[in-house]
């Protein structure tokens, strides 16, 4: 049977090309249908069908039974398709569902999760990414574990990675089954199943090799996705061809809006939230930048904490183990950000635009002053309605729809934009396939990083080093399928929104694995014991905090909530590690030459390609 | 040895520099978000496309110069 050979890596330009090319067909093919009089379940199930289809067929074609290939690809990955591979593993179902919505909803402090988001790669690529490929590991807990030396650091890594992670995939998943319920309109529990078929589909045959490739098809498709409606909007609305840089004009329209319609002056009343629920209404302007000091620290801890999140979570940072060379590395951590800024630079825009549509009188698609039997009678306010997405409350009866009265959920802005804007549902399919792309590409990384750390670092290396190639192989893909289910599971009893889960999987990567990933690499005095404080110290006493915060009544600390737990763990974690490494004895000569020799490109790396 | 010290040397001014301008643009701009609006709506700009921008460049720039350190010393993959 068919599969990637030798000849792949050199013709990639080719084969993504004609692939990029051939979806652009397939949404034309699409849209001709549209005008034909083909319904818009039959062209949602199209969209979904076709992409995750090809995603699969990649899957297949890659599969491998060699362990540098399904650990780390082979490590041939060009630098700027690992950048985009990574994009792809990186951007969730929360930066292109809810991420948009969010700025929409909660303004300027919103926007510090898309600079804490950005700027991480800075310390990805500074502090740890390229040391950890010149040491040639298979996966983060590899890495601690030959480091530090000893079992029970890398047990501690594994445990902290697995909570992380897990946390994290359950997101993705309730993501894929969300776009999936809408797009096919079944119910979301049968959607989260369908979804983890074609997550698994990638990555079980071919690991890190077929992830990768899939990876890079799915960045594609979620990236035009993306930008197709924005581009659309700003040119419709007459605000210039470039959204990202016509939307500073559409800021200052918007400005002048909310003073006119009270955005921060009419919040809804008491009876009207209740009625509401968990639906918000507008109540933050859109360029309130931090006034007072605690405003300008609740930036500040949210940046900080995603920023060290970045750097600290497995499934980013063992895509830097694919490149071919420490060089390509670097260089992929730079080709990783631009890919990602294409996307998080345009979600300001996206959520500004929808902002004129919905609120400028001027605008025939607005709402707000409209008469509410009107709005209510709008196709799209009727669909997502229905599907509890939104909601008008006539808080002050006189039968006009004020900016306190429009409730919603954040995830429309994006998901509902195309219908909002009035475009065709040709463009709302390839939203949906854009979002299924970006949730299942981060749940493919995830699912994959778990499983590798238990069948790498627990089977192999703990439990059972005497286990062959085939085996060990096996071992990784029946953890994946229980770990892929267990994830879907737990998401189809929809526990979490899908941010809050996000920002609690970056606090619990910071708190345990930051500094002894950073100081493993910066400090040769690091030894084991403080290591293990560090990481046990960290993640535990970060874990407690937001058990207190979130579950146990406690009030947060000067305004550090559940988001940034991280400010509590990082520091206990540094300290704890400085402090037990001074106490305890050196590391010996062998684990410094180990620190001097990865902090050098050249040489051969610690630990041996097939190991 | 000491090569391999005065090349460590290097690589840590280089992170020092590096650090301070991500410094700059991840936390310092934005404490002056405020007096950055004006007709133009500087705070905005900067938390939505300003820093990322900066870090997009800020990234290469520190891959090329820690390459040329690499390179200087004879200790890059390709010697």
């Amino acid at each position: 049977m068919l599969r990637l050979g030798d000849n792949f890596i050199t013709s990639l330009n080719k084969v993504y090309g004609i692939y990029t090319l051939g979806f652009l067909g397939f949404v034309i093919l699409m849209a001709i249908l549209e005008v034909a009089g083909v319904s818009n379940t039959i062209i949602g199930w199209l969209f979904v069908a076709f992409t995750v289809l090809i995603y699969a067929l990649i899957g297949v074609l890659s599969r491998t039974m060699q362990s540098s290939q399904y650990y780390v690809a082979g490590r041939e990955v060009p630098a700027v398709y690992n950048g985009m591979a990574t994009a792809a593993d990186w951007m969730s179902g929360a930066s292109f569902i809810a991420m948009a919505g969010g700025i929409y909803l909660k303004g300027y402090p919103y926007m510090g999760f898309l600079v804490g988001w950005t700027g991480g790669y800075v310390l990805v690529a500074s502090l740890i990414a390229p040391y950890l490929r010149k040491f040639g590991c298979y996966t983060v807990p590899d890495f601690i574990g030959t480091r530090y030396g000893g079992n029970l650091p890398r047990i501690c890594a594994v445990i902290i990675l697995v909570v992380a992670s897990f946390t994290y995939v359950t997101a993705q998943i309730n993501g894929t089954g969300t776009v999936a319920a809408r797009a096919l309109q079944i119910p979301f529990e049968v959607g989260v199943w369908i979804g983890l078929a074609g997550i698994l589909f990638c990555s079980m045959l071919g690991g890190m090799r077929a992830v990768t490739w899939t990876q890079v098809a799915q960045y594609i498709v979620l990236i035009i996705a993306y930008l197709i409606p924005v581009f659309w909007m700003s040119n419709k609305l007459g605000y210039g061809l470039i959204p990202h840089l016509a939307q500073f004009d559409a800021v200052s329209r918007v400005q002048e809006l909310e003073g006119l319609l009270g955005v921060k002056e009419l919040l809804p009343t008491a009876e009207a939230q209740a009625e509401a629920g968990k639906l918000a209404a507008l109540k933050v302007g859109i360029n309130d930048a931090s006034a007072t000091a605690m405003a300008n620290w609740k930036f500040f801890t949210l940046v900080l904490c995603m920023m060290a999140g970045t750097a600290s979570l497995p499934h980013v940072l063992m895509r830097y183990f694919t490149t071919a060379s420490v060089k390509a590395a670097r260089q992929s951590v730079g080709w990783s950000l631009l890919f990602i800024c294409l996307l998080y630079l345009t979600a300001p825009a996206l959520a500004t635009f929808t902002k004129l549509s919905l609120l400028d009188p001027t605008v025939a698609t607005s709402i707000i002053g409209k008469s509410i039997s009107e709005v209510s009678n709008l196709e799209w306010i009727q669909q997502w309605s229905n599907v509890g997405f939104l909601k008008l409350v006539d808080g002050n009866g006189d039968g006009i729809l004020q900016i306190n009265e429009f409730f919603m959920r954040g995830d429309i802005v994006v998901l509902a934009t195309p219908e909002m804007a009035g475009l065709p549902y040709v463009i709302s399919g390839l939203v949906a396939a854009g979002g299924l792309a970006a949730a299942m590409s981060t749940a493919d990384g995830l699912l994959l990083a778990i499983a590798n750390a238990l069948s790498h670092d627990l089977y192999y290396k703990v439990i059972d080093p005497k286990a062959d190639t085939s085996r060990r192989l096996v071992v990784a893909r029946v953890l994946l399928l229980f770990i892929g289910a267990a994830g879907a599971f737990v998401a189809s009893l929809k526990l979490t929104s899908i941010l809050g889960a996000v920002a609690w999987a970056f606090c619990f990567a910071n708190s345990g694995l930051f500094f002894p990933l950073v100081l493993g690499v910066w400090w040769k005095r690091a030894n084991k014991a403080g290591a293990v404080a560090g990481m046990i110290g960290g993640f535990g006493v970060g874990f407690w905090y937001l058990y207190m915060v979130q579950f146990g009544g406690m009030t947060p600390w000067y305004g550090i909530d559940g988001l940034r737990f991280g400010m509590i763990g990082m520091p206990v974690s540094l300290i704890l590690m400085i402090v037990v490494s001074l106490m305890t004895e050196e590391p010996d000569q062998e684990t410094q030459d180990m620190v001097d020799a990865i902090r050098v490109p050249k040489g051969k790396a610690v630990l041996a390609a097939d190991h | 040895m000491s090569k391999q010290i005065e090349h460590w040397g290097k690589t840590k001014s280089l992170l020092w520099i590096t650090l301070i301008i991500w410094a700059f643009f991840a936390f310092i701009i934005h404490l002056f978000g405020t007096s950055l609006n004006g007709s133009f709506p500087g705070a905005y700009y900067m938390a939505g496309q300003g820093a990322q921008l900066a870090f997009v460049i800020l990234t290469f720039w520190f891959a090329s110069r820690q390459n040329k350190i690499d390179e200087e010393f004879g200790f890059s993959e390709d010697d």
